[in-house]
């Protein structure tokens, strides 16, 4: 683990140093909100893979990385376009190996979050009911049949999940990487617990102070981060409450570019390696539409009483 | 041309099932507006579940796309992560879930996960939280496009269990509660009995010779088959307050 002061860095730095050809990378934690774009895009541009992708919904970051060359393996619940359903590079690496074999280890949305929660606490194996009776419980390794010894029934054991690194994106967080975010959170806590290391990306850069004013807000503490980096719509075109709501254009555009596979690779030179970086691409979007999604009906939470 | 998609009456067909104070775990697209719809009418009291992690007793305070946008989180009850609204779900806390998918069966067996073509094996997006939802909620609604290619007499994978191969087998399984109490289609809806298919109604204009070429089993049918209720002039005006642009039930 990093020490405080080597927290802070630029994107690129950040995802050289943490992320590594090989590694299990968590990321699009939760769900369909707070994906970390920039940092996924940024390890497309630096082409670090082959890597195995851990997520419960990822939308179209997956299907980008696969794109890209760079999945060997996914872990997830679901990979698609969550506007419009298929997601057609994930589709043509299983159905024909482009561009290249992908392997898929199929779970339900509880049972990764259970594989996570074991691997934060340390355990090798997680007990669910679900997904019993489904076809993804036959010749998944992840998943067992077992007896529960005090009460006879049939359950899973649920293999533990360890990601080596975890790509999350949040609000705000402080120099020393304590990260706070609001919103619905899918597997977040879980997966920054469960990783070796932890990538924070977040709107704002804050002091401290803001940090402590709030404690309940603390989604990843310090202790779990690695490298922290202020990424303005770093998580765009997915939502992130209080900061700007779902493009659902993007996604739909998205779809069309990639129904075959040329199209799909302009689509990256266009969007992801062509732009410099997330600042480029922040450009190539323009003023106008980051504007017609930046939050318009300001709701701010009732102060609570944190004094002594 | 009709007043009504086939979409919105299936909508309305849908919330119809959702009986107020209960909860809800709600899906996306047509399942969502159904929520929606049922909340501004006969079930204001039901609460409703969305698997990121949000607990809302409200519609959401705008047009959606998917449940983690910015408006359905707004003015929530409760925000939390997939480990809490599962284990509601795996609690026994969720009286209803809704799942759609590419392929039924008369089981009421769902697929999301790959499909057998002449061309070859078409892989899909895969379960999301449809497999927990089938498995943990006490009921289930399926709600999906009426063809043949979907209405099958067997799924060529189960992703979320139905009633599996008939009575008997979820408890064989190891699944405790649940299985499909509906299917709504673009032509009709089916109740299970003993585990089957069972037509019940048929939706205003549509024929059972209709329903029947489009249904991938040999068809079983409720003593009296009833005619779907269109969905009401103040039900079309809230279904399309959220989705304004027809976007999910065109």
């Amino acid at each position: 683990m990093a020490k405080p002061s080597d927290k802070v860095c630029d994107l690129p730095d950040a995802v050289a140093r943490l992320v590594r050809p090989g590694d299990a990378v968590a990321l699009s934690c939760g769900l369909e909100g707070m994906i970390p774009y920039a940092a996924a895009h940024e390890l497309i541009r630096q082409k670090i893979g082959p890597l195995t992708l851990i997520a419960p919904i990822s939308n179209i970051s997956f299907d980008q990385i696969i794109a890209a060359g760079l999945a060997q393996r996914v872990v997830a619940a679901w990979v698609g376009n969550v506007s419009t359903g298929i997601g057609y590079n994930f589709r043509r690496a299983v159905e024909q190996s482009r561009p290249r074999p992908l392997e898929v280890i199929d779970h339900s949305n509880f049972s990764i979050t259970l594989a996570l929660e074991a691997g934060a606490r340390g355990l090798p194996m997680a007990v669910g009911r679900s997904p019993l009776g489904s076809d993804m419980v036959r010749d998944n390794p992840h998943f067992k049949k077992i007896t529960c010894p005090h009460s006879g029934q049939e359950l899973l054991a649920i293999k533990a999940l360890n990601p080596e690194v975890a790509l999350i994106h949040v609000q705000r967080a402080d120099a020393q990487g304590n990260g706070q975010g609001w919103g619905a959170t899918g597997f977040t806590r879980q997966a920054a617990m469960a990783s070796k290391r932890v990538l924070l990306t977040c709107e704002e850069l804050v002091d401290s102070e803001v940090i402590r004013r709030d404690p309940d807000r603390t989604l990843v503490p310090g202790i779990l981060v690695d490298a922290v980096c202020e990424v303005p719509w770093g998580a765009h075109p997915a939502p992130v409450q209080g900061y700007y709501d779902l493009d659902n254009q993007f996604y739909l555009d998205y779809a069309a570019a990639t129904r075959d596979e040329g199209s799909a690779q302009q689509w990256l030179a266009e969007w992801i390696t062509g732009p410099g970086g997330r600042a480029d691409y922040l450009a190539k979007l323009g003023s106008d539409r980051l504007c017609g999604l930046a939050t318009q009906h300001s709701l701010p939470t009732a102060p609570v009483e944190y004094g002594w | 041309m009709s007043a009504y998609t086939p979409g919105e009456i299936m909508v309305s067909a849908a919330a119809r099932q959702i009986q107020d104070r209960e909860v809800v775990f709600v899906g996306m697209r047509l399942p969502l507006l159904a929520f929606m719809l049922a909340k501004e009418t006969h079930a204001p009291n039901a609460v409703g579940l969305f698997e990121n992690g949000v607990l809302r007793d409200q519609p959401a305070q705008g047009p959606i796309i998917t449940m983690g946008d910015t408006p359905n989180q707004s003015r929530a009850l409760k925000v939390c992560g997939l480990d809490e609204v599962m284990s509601l779900l795996s609690g026994g806390r969720v009286d209803l879930g809704f799942i759609g998918g590419a392929q039924v069966d008369q089981w009421g067996n769902v697929n999301t996960h790959q499909v057998d073509t002449p061309k070859g094996q078409v892989r899909l997006p895969g379960s999301g939280g449809g497999a927990d939802i089938a498995c943990l909620a006490g009921r289930l609604l399926i709600i999906m496009n009426h063809e043949l290619r979907r209405l099958v007499p067997r799924v060529d994978y189960i992703t979320s269990p139905g009633w599996g191969e008939g009575p008997g087998w979820r408890e064989s399984q190891g699944l405790n509660r649940g299985g499909p109490a509906a299917l709504i289609t673009s032509l009709g809806v089916f109740t299970f009995v003993q585990g089957r298919a069972t037509l019940a109604s048929l939706h205003p204009g549509v024929g059972l010779e209709q329903v029947a070429a489009q249904t991938g089993w040999e068809l079983t049918t409720a003593p009296q088959v009833e005619t779907t209720p269109e969905p009401t002039t103040k039900e079309l005006e809230i279904i399309r307050r959220f989705d304004p642009h027809r976007f999910w039930t065109a």
